[in-house]
């Protein structure tokens, strides 16, 4: 401020007042967003039970390939022999051969435990998030196999092209500190 | 009335139980042997704490900006500055997020009903603004990534008619009104949706966001910031703001000999000509044309509020659940065949019909509140730009429009005044020290 006190005229006041009170209220609003208490960092997440596994999440991804993939949570899995999620609707027979299984890149494998049971694992660096596995186990089996939005891939767009594109509305902001929507926790 | 609460309570848990465990169609195993459950790799997202890193260098780089634009004037400073800020806050952040698209953060936090601004969002948008009150749009100057892409890729600028300029300049406020309207009704983000750089900072996106990359960008090469001038929401705040400022671009605080040289290295169109003695127009008529044009502006409010609320059900379908809910309805009354993934997706969930017609009818009274609102801010737009052209300011030298003005620091070379330096900030005392 000028140290030798001017007349003020209406045309140097106005500007002036504008400026001040445009000052006080982004500091003020500022300082309540610093000092604010609750309120963390977002998320992009799918939840598990309203998605329907429609294939959008490989392709609407700003990504390529998506930061979506599918995750196991083996808590629910049936560990059932004949898995709907991994063969096909007919297989020609009963072994693991290629044609034989749903997933396009051979994602899924499929080990021994014990009678009947088999083990289904993700190779995570294959799963393209196809969600074509998840149809399959949501549809006819516990809908053990969800897909999730990996954070070590996202980007965390302010607007998710999933969530813009996606048919069912599943793909919502989730607080950082849980950043993953599981049918179980554990 | 504690017993009953009890029951209840007991009633609720039963409820919970019963439907945990019918929930599998094949119960998960008991192993008889040692089966130990595989690891689930659950990656966290970005800490938190380094938000504040992006505020601190967001922070720390308008200060840069404002002290080259204004203090050294340095206009190679700047492009190297605007270069820092398309690496870091472009490729390195990926664009996300940005003070424009906070812009609908913010909004959707204001008049959505459960979301909560997250600092880094809030930060973004109000820092700029406050950088602009006090020194004009420095934030444009090179701090901005879509700015400093644009401000970059710069080659030939052609000069904008000033008509073209004015009337496309509406486009802004258009923009604005549309992403705070969409976005607080939950509907959509169109300025993240629609940003023509994401995709180079993401390499990747869409092939409709490549064209439409390519265009802004090519077309930026000869017309200088096309997003900013004709698109930027955000601009439109730093706008109005910047009139205000404390500091501001000077080109040549003392001794303007018209040479006319500076208006003609600014490729943004942003210095104003000395205005011609007055006289064309006879006073008293000005006043009167005036005075019609403020009358007019409250019937420009009413009318577009009116005519935005009755094409309220139209611009309320940017909304997923007002689409699902009309496709719905179609179906229902066998006037289309056809399902879409949508109504499909609601099938799977076996939820009443009555639930989604619900849902859009609450969402579409919120959008013919908002149809009010977006309406009456365009025909305010359209009132006030109409009574600023009427307005004639006397001005006798070369100055920058404040409101234009991004700072880029191109016209202080081209001046043959070379003023001095605490003259240009215009500190109080320089003239004295000088
Ligand atoms: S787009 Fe939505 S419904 Fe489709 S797979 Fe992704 S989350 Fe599921
Ligand atoms: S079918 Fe698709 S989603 Fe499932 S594992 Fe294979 S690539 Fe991943
Ligand atoms: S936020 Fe972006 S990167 Fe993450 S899943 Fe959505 S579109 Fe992909
Ligand atoms: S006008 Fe908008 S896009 Fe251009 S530099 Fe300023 S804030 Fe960024």
């Amino acid at each position: 401020m000028p140290d030798k006190p001017e007349r003020l005229t209406r045309r140097e006041f106005l500007p002036q007042a504008v400026r001040g009170i445009g000052l006080l209220a982004t500091g003020g609003a500022l300082g309540a967003l610093a000092t604010r208490r609750s309120a963390g960092e977002l998320v992009w997440q799918i939840d598990p039970r309203k998605c329907v596994a429609c294939e959008h999440c490989a392709t609407d991804c700003v990504l390529s390939p998506s930061a979506v993939k599918v995750m196991h949570e083996y808590r629910v899995c049936g560990y059932c022999n004949r898995c709907f999620a991994y063969f096909v609707d007919q297989p020609t027979d009963d072994t693991t051969a290629a044609e034989n299984q749903r997933c396009p890149t051979n994602a899924i494998r499929r080990s021994f435990v014990e009678d009947p049971y088999h083990q289904y694992a993700i190779d995570e660096p294959k799963c393209i998030g196809c969600g074509i596995c998840v149809k399959g186990c949501k549809e006819f089996g516990n809908g053990s196999l969800i897909l999730q939005i990996r954070h070590d891939r996202c980007v965390n767009c302010n607007q998710c092209a999933i969530a813009t594109a996606c048919p069912a509305q599943a793909v919502s902001r989730v607080r950082a500190d849980q950043p993953y929507i599981l049918r179980r926790s554990g | 009335m504690r017993s009953l609460g009890v029951g209840l309570l007991l009633l609720v848990a039963l409820a919970g139980w019963c439907a945990a465990s019918e929930e599998f169609d094949f119960p998960p195993p008991q192993f008889s042997q040692g089966y130990e459950y595989p690891h689930v790799s659950k990656p966290s997202p970005r800490p938190d704490w380094l938000v504040y890193v992006d505020i601190g260098v967001l922070a720390a780089a308008l200060g840069l900006a404002a002290w080259l634009a204004l203090g050294r004037r340095h206009r190679r400073g700047l492009a190297l500055l605007a270069v820092f800020s398309v690496l870091y806050f472009g490729f390195f952040r990926h664009g996300c997020i940005c003070s424009v698209g906070a812009i609908q953060n913010v909004a959707l936090a204001a008049f959505g009903s459960d979301y909560a601004l997250p600092m880094v969002a809030g930060a973004f948008f109000l820092l700029p603004l406050l950088f602009a009150l006090l020194f004009g749009r420095v934030f444009c100057a090179g701090v901005c990534p879509l700015g400093a892409a644009q401000e970059i890729v710069l080659l030939r600028p052609l000069r904008v008619p000033r008509w073209l300029e004015n009337g496309l300049g509406v486009a802004p406020y258009v923009y604005l009104g549309a992403a705070v309207l969409f976005a607080g009704t939950g509907s959509a983000f169109i300025i993240c949706d629609y940003d023509p750089f994401i995709l180079f900072y993401r390499l990747a996106g869409s092939r409709g966001m490549l064209v439409l990359g390519l265009v802004v960008l090519l077309t930026a090469t000869v017309i200088g910031r096309p997003y900013c001038r004709y698109l930027c929401p955000y601009g439109v705040l730093l706008r109005w703001l910047a009139p205000f400022a404390r500091w501001r671009v000077r080109i040549t605080p003392q001794d303007c000999i018209s040479c006319h040289l500076c208006a003609k290295a600014c490729p943004y169109g942003a210095i104003r000509a000395p205005t011609p003695e007055p006289g064309a127009v006879p006073r008293h008529v000005g006043r009167g044309r005036l005075a019609a044009l403020l009358a007019l502006i409250p019937v420009f409010v009413v009318l577009g509020g009116w005519l935005a609320n009755v094409g309220s059900p139209i611009l309320a379908r940017a909304h997923p659940s007002v689409r699902l809910a009309n496709r719905l309805w179609l179906e229902e009354q066998g006037r289309v065949e056809a399902k879409t993934e949508a109504t499909e997706a609601f099938e799977q969930h076996e939820r009443p019909t009555v639930e989604a017609y619900r849902t859009a009818a609450a969402i579409h009274a919120r959008f013919r509140v908002g149809a009010w609102a977006f309406g009456g801010w365009l025909g305010l737009v359209l009132g006030i730009r109409l009574v600023g052209q009427a307005i004639r300011r006397h001005r006798s030298e070369y100055d920058a429009d404040p409101a234009a003005c991004v700072a880029c620091g191109r016209c202080y070379a081209a001046c043959p005044v070379q003023p001095t330096r605490e003259n240009a900030l215009g500190l109080p005392g320089a003239s004295e020290r000088s």
